[in-house]
């Protein structure tokens, strides 16, 4: 499946604002940021577990277990601070 | 068709004009509570001379249109109005408005609460200050988290 992965804030600074990727069908929110932390670098230290890290499906606020289908729009962003 | 009740934009807004396009034309109107947020020139002990504000546009304006809609499920208002600044700001700014109009007062001060609750936790927007040290991403509050907990929401953002 053809995915686009966004960052913002303080990981679109370190990792760049977009990346479009290939995921097997069946692919959870999840298991795609498993899959970023395992390229190492930047990405491993910037979606390492423990951090806080928000994600979102479709421009929704989505969790782990929220599964990814082709053309979805993923994001990951640090707690938001608006307001 | 009606315009979105919500704006993202870099320009700065008038309190009076958003509140007469809200009431123009509806006498059903009894109270009008209003909250604006602005720039403040100390954070964290840090004074500040500058704020960059981040968003993610179309998730920005869905996820507010949403809690407006939460808010509507949960209060008897006429109508809403919010007003969030992105880009460059500078102390003393105003970067949100929130404008509820009801029948009586009691419902327009609860609900544009509840949308001040709602957005500081589930709108994406991001701040990063200025201080002598340089530039630094403002940390989420998990006193934000408690506030949204008040109404019943249990949405974890800064925990």
């Amino acid at each position: 499946m053809k995915i686009q992965v966004r960052y913002f804030a303080s990981l679109r600074e370190a990792l760049g604002s977009q990346e479009a990727m290939d995921v097997e069908a069946g692919t959870t929110l999840g298991a795609l940021r498993d899959q970023l932390i395992a390229r190492g670098g930047e990405h491993a230290r910037c979606l390492a577990r423990g951090r806080a890290v928000r994600s979102a499906l479709d421009q929704v606020m989505a969790d782990d277990t929220a599964p990814l289908h082709d053309r979805a729009e993923v994001a990951f962003f640090p707690p938001v601070t608006g307001g | 068709m009606p315009r979105s009740p919500v704006t993202i934009q870099q320009a700065d807004f008038d309190l009076s004009a958003e509140v007469a396009a809200l009431r123009d034309g509806d006498a059903q109107v009894g109270a009008v509570a209003s909250f604006i947020g602005t720039v403040r020139d100390r954070s964290e002990g840090s004074s500040v001379s500058a704020m960059e504000l981040e968003h993610y546009p179309g998730m920005t304006e869905r996820a507010i249109e949403s809690m407006i809609d939460e808010a509507r499920q949960r209060f008897h208002i006429c109508s809403v109005r919010v007003i969030h600044r992105v880009g460059a700001l500078m102390p003393r700014d105003q970067i949100v408005l929130v404008v509820v109009t009801s029948a009586h007062r009691h419902d327009a001060f609860q609900a544009c609460e509840f949308l001040m609750d709602y957005l500081k936790t589930q709108a994406p927007f991001w701040k990063k200050e200025t201080t002598p040290d340089g530039a630094r991403w403002v940390d989420a509050r998990q006193a934000d988290d408690a506030a949204l907990a008040r109404w019943g929401l249990k949405m974890d953002n800064a925990a």
